[in-house]
C-alpha cells in the first residue's frame, strides 16, 4: 500500500490528468469490448467467453496490415472487419448448435475456443511479445492540460469510443434495424413469426459484437504490447464491466468501464500489488448491493 | 385412513430399508476401492503411476465436491477454485510457522475454511444463476490477489517455498512416498463415501429439489438460501482436502492453486465426465489428466488438441462421458425388452 502517492497525486493537477487519461484510456477499450459483451448477452442470452479472443485477433489483424500496406486507416478496417467476419463464422457454425442447451455447454464451446484461437495466434504469428508500432501520424508532440501529458493519439482512442458509444445507442434506440434487434431480444419467437430471420439477427449481433472487440484490439495495438493470450485479461475485466453495469446495458457498460478504468489507473499508484484486488472488492460490493449491476433490469 | 395415507404408510419403510442397503453397499464398494489402490504400490514399482493416483485424489475430491453444487443443487460457482487454493495455503502456512501435527493442522485448515466458506457463501448464495457465477468468480480473484499481494505472508507470486515440514504421525510419515500415496487415497475413499452420504441423504434431494424448482421448494418450507449455504460450505470442506493433499504432493502452494483455471478445469472436468452421475467428475478427472500428460508430451500445442475434444463433448455429444454411457444403456435396455 501506498497511499502517500495516491493522495500526493491528487494533489497535483498535473498527476491528476495524467491519471484521468490513462483511467480513460483502459476504460475506453474496455468499453468497446464490454459492449460487444452485453449486446450478445442481451440478444443471444449467451455469455460469449471467447470475446477476448476476438480482441487479440483485431490486434494481430491491425499489425499485419499496417506491416504490409503502411496504412493506419487500413489497420484499423482489417482489424475490424476481420473479427466481423470471424464472429459471424463463429457463431453460423459453432454457437448456433448450442442454442437452448445447457449454459454450460456454450460455456464449454467458447471455452474450447479461447484455447484453439491462442494456439492459432501462437502457430501463425509466434509466442514472442510483438509490437505494431506508433503511426507517423500520430508520432508528435504530446499536449500538456495543466500540466499533464495527453499523447494526441488517446484523444484519439478516446474519440472513437465515445463514437461508437453514440452510434450504438442511437443505433439500437431509433433505427427500425435496432428496434427489430430489441424485439428479438425480449421474444425471438414473435420476432420469427412475423418472417424476420432471427439467424440472420443473431449471427449479425455476433459479428457486431467481435467487430467492436476487434476494433478495440486494434485501437491498442500501437500502445500495447501483443501476446497470444492477451485477450484474457481484457475478457475478465470486460466481464467486470458488464456485471458491475448490468448485464445487457449499453449504458452500464459505459459507466461501468469508466469506472474501472479509473480504479485502475488511481489504484495503481495507490496500491501497486492489489490493483486488480480492488476491481473484484468493487464487482463484490456493487453485486451484494445490486444484484443485477448498477443498469441491470430486475429478472422477476 | 385415507387411501393416500396407507399408501405413504407402506412406501416409507420401504425406500429407508433400501437407502440402509445402498449405504451398506456404497461402503463395501469404497473398501474394495481402497484395497485395490492400496495394494497397488506392491504391484507396481512405477511412482509415475502413484503420483498420477495423487493428483487424481486431489483434483476428483475437488471435482466432485464441485459437482454437488453444480450437477445437485444447479449452483455454477466459478469461484470454487478458491477454497483449493485456500486449503493448500491454509494447511502449508499452519505446518511452516506453527509446527503442529499433520492432524491438527488438517482438521484447522478445514475450520478455517469453514469460516470462509460461510462468510463468502452468505453473501453467493443469495444471487441466482449468472451473477452467482460471477460474484463467486470475483471472490476467487479476490483471494487470488490478496495471495499474490500479502507477500509477507504468502510469498507472493513465488508461492509457499522451502517445503512443507511432514513429522510423522500415528507411525504414518509422509514423507515417505507410499505413506503418502495411501493416505491420499484414504482421504478420497472417505471424501468420496461422505459426499456419496450426502447426495443420497434427505438433504440430497433437498438439494435437487431446489435445483429443478427453488420456488415450490421454499413453497413447502424447505429454507433455500440455509440449505444453498449448507451445501456450500461442505463443498468447500471437500475442495479443500484437494487442495491439502495437493499441497502435501508437491509439498508448497502456488498462486496458481488459487487461480480462476483451477475453477474452469474443475467445471470442464465435470462436463467431461458427466454431471447427473456421482461418479461422473472421478471419471473426468482421470479423463482429463490423462489427456493433460498425453497431450503435452505429444504437442506444444496443446489448447489446439484440448479444444478439439472439448467441442467433441459439447456439440457432438452434448453430455458428459458417463452420462453418455449411463443415457445409452438405458436406452438399450429399454429397446431390448419391447
Amino acid at each position: 500500500m501506498d497511499l502517500d502517492a495516491l493522495t500526493g497525486c491528487l494533489a497535483s493537477s498535473a498527476c491528476l490528468v495524467t491519471q484521468t487519461t490513462s483511467g480513460f484510456i483502459i476504460g475506453m477499450l474496455l468499453f468497446l469490448v464490454a459492449v460487444g459483451l452485453t449486446l450478445i448477452f442481451g440478444v443471444l442470452k449467451v455469455v460469449n467467453f471467447s470475446h477476448g479472443a476476438f480482441y487479440m485477433f483485431g490486434a494481430y489483424f491491425a499489425m499485419t496490415a499496417y506491416q504490409f500496406t503502411g496504412s493506419f486507416a487500413l489497420a484499423m478496417l482489417s482489424g475490424a472487419a476481420g473479427t466481423a467476419l470471424l464472429g459471424l463464422i463463429f457463431e453460423r457454425v459453432f454457437m448456433s448448435r448450442v442454442y437452448g442447451s445447457d449454459v454450460l455447454m456454450q460455456l464449454l464451446v467458447c471455452y474450447a475456443f479461447v484455447l484453439i484461437f491462442d494456439d492459432v495466434v501462437r502457430m501463425i504469428w509466434g509466442p514472442e511479445f510483438k509490437s505494431m508500432g506508433m503511426p507517423a501520424a500520430f508520432q508528435v508532440a504530446p499536449l500538456f492540460i495543466a500540466g499533464g501529458v495527453v499523447p494526441p493519439y488517446y484523444l484519439l482512442l478516446i474519440g472513437v469510443a465515445l463514437v461508437a458509444a453514440v452510434v450504438l445507442g442511437l443505433g439500437l434506440g431509433r433505427t427500425r434495424i435496432g428496434k427489430v434487434i430489441r424485439a428479438a431480444a425480449h421474444n425471438p419467437g414473435m420476432v420469427s413469426a412475423l418472417g424476420i430471420n432471427t439467424g440472420l439477427i443473431y449471427g449479425g449481433v455476433f459479428a457486431l459484437g467481435g467487430m467492436l472487440a476487434g476494433l478495440a484490439g486494434a485501437l491498442a495495438a500501437p500502445v500495447r504490447s501483443l501476446t497470444p493470450g492477451m485477450g484474457f485479461s481484457v475478457l475478465i475485466e470486460s466481464f467486470i464491466v458488464t456485471v458491475i453495469g448490468g448485464m445487457g446495458s449499453i449504458l452500464g457498460a459505459l459507466i461501468g468501464a469508466i469506472l474501472i478504468g479509473m480504479i485502475r489507473s488511481f489504484g495503481s499508484l495507490g496500491f501497486p500489488l492489489f490493483t486488480e484486488g480492488l476491481m473484484y472488492l468493487f464487482m463484490v460490493i456493487v453485486l451484494v448491493s445490486r444484484p443485477t449491476g448498477l443498469f441491470g433490469k430486475e429478472v422477476a | 385412513m385415507t387411501e393416500l395415507q396407507a399408501e405413504q404408510g407402506a412406501v416409507v419403510p420401504r425406500i429407508e430399508s433400501q437407502s440402509q442397503r445402498s449405504r451398506y453397499r456404497d461402503v463395501l464398494i469404497a473398501l474394495a476401492a481402497f484395497a485395490v489402490l492400496a495394494i497397488l504400490p506392491m504391484l507396481t514399482g512405477s511412482k509415475a503411476l502413484l503420483d498420477f493416483v495423487i493428483r487424481c485424489s486431489a483434483f476428483g475430491l475437488f471435482a466432485t465436491s464441485l459437482n454437488l453444487l453444480v450437477g445437485f443443487t444447479g449452483l455454477v460457482s466459478f469461484g470454487h477454485g478458491m477454497f483449493f487454493g485456500l486449503g493448500a495455503y491454509g494447511f502449508g502456512l499452519i505446518m511452516q510457522r506453527s509446527g503442529l501435527p499433520v492432524p491438527v493442522a488438517f482438521v484447522a485448515t478445514l475450520v478455517i475454511t469453514t469460516l470462509i466458506a460461510a462468510v463468502i457463501g452468505a453473501i453467493c448464495v443469495r444471487l441466482k444463476e449468472i451473477y452467482f457465477a460471477f460474484v463467486t468468480l470475483a471472490f476467487q480473484m479476490l483471494i487470488h490477489s490478496t495471495i499474490l499481494s500479502w507477500v509477507s505472508l504468502t510469498g507472493g507470486d513465488q508461492g509457499l517455498r522451502g517445503g512443507i515440514p511432514r513429522p510423522a504421525f500415528f507411525g504414518v510419515d509422509l514423507s515417505n512416498h507410499v505413506h503418502l500415496y495411501i493416505t491420499s487415497c484414504a482421504l478420497l475413499v472417505i471424501g468420496l463415501l461422505l459426499m456419496r452420504q450426502i447426495a443420497q441423504s434427505p438433504f440430497g434431494y433437498t438439494l435437487r429439489m431446489i435445483r429443478d424448482n427453488a420456488t415450490r421448494a421454499s413453497f413447502i418450507g424447505i429454507d433455500v438460501w440455509r440449505a444453498k449455504l449448507t451445501i456450500f460450505v461442505l463443498a468447500a470442506l471437500f475442495a479443500s482436502t484437494g487442495g491439502i493433499i495437493m499441497a502435501l504432493f508437491v509439498s508448497g502452494a502456488y498462486p496458481e492453486f488459487a487461480y480462476w483455471t483451477i475453477s474452469g478445469e474443475g467445471i470442464f472436468i465435470n462436463m467431461l465426465g458427466g454431471v447427473t452421475t456421482f461418479l461422473g467428475p472421478m471419471v473426468g478427472t482421470v479423463l482429463l489428466l490423462i489427456l493433460n500428460d498425453t497431450v503435452t508430451r505429444l504437442t506444444e500445442y496443446y489448447g489446439i488438441v484440448l479444444g478439439i475434444v472439448i467441442l467433441f463433448f459439447a456439440i457432438g455429444l452434448r453430455k458428459g462421458l458417463m452420462d453418455f454411457v449411463v443415457e445409452w444403456y438405458a436406452r438399450r435396455r429399454e429397446g431390448s425388452g419391447e
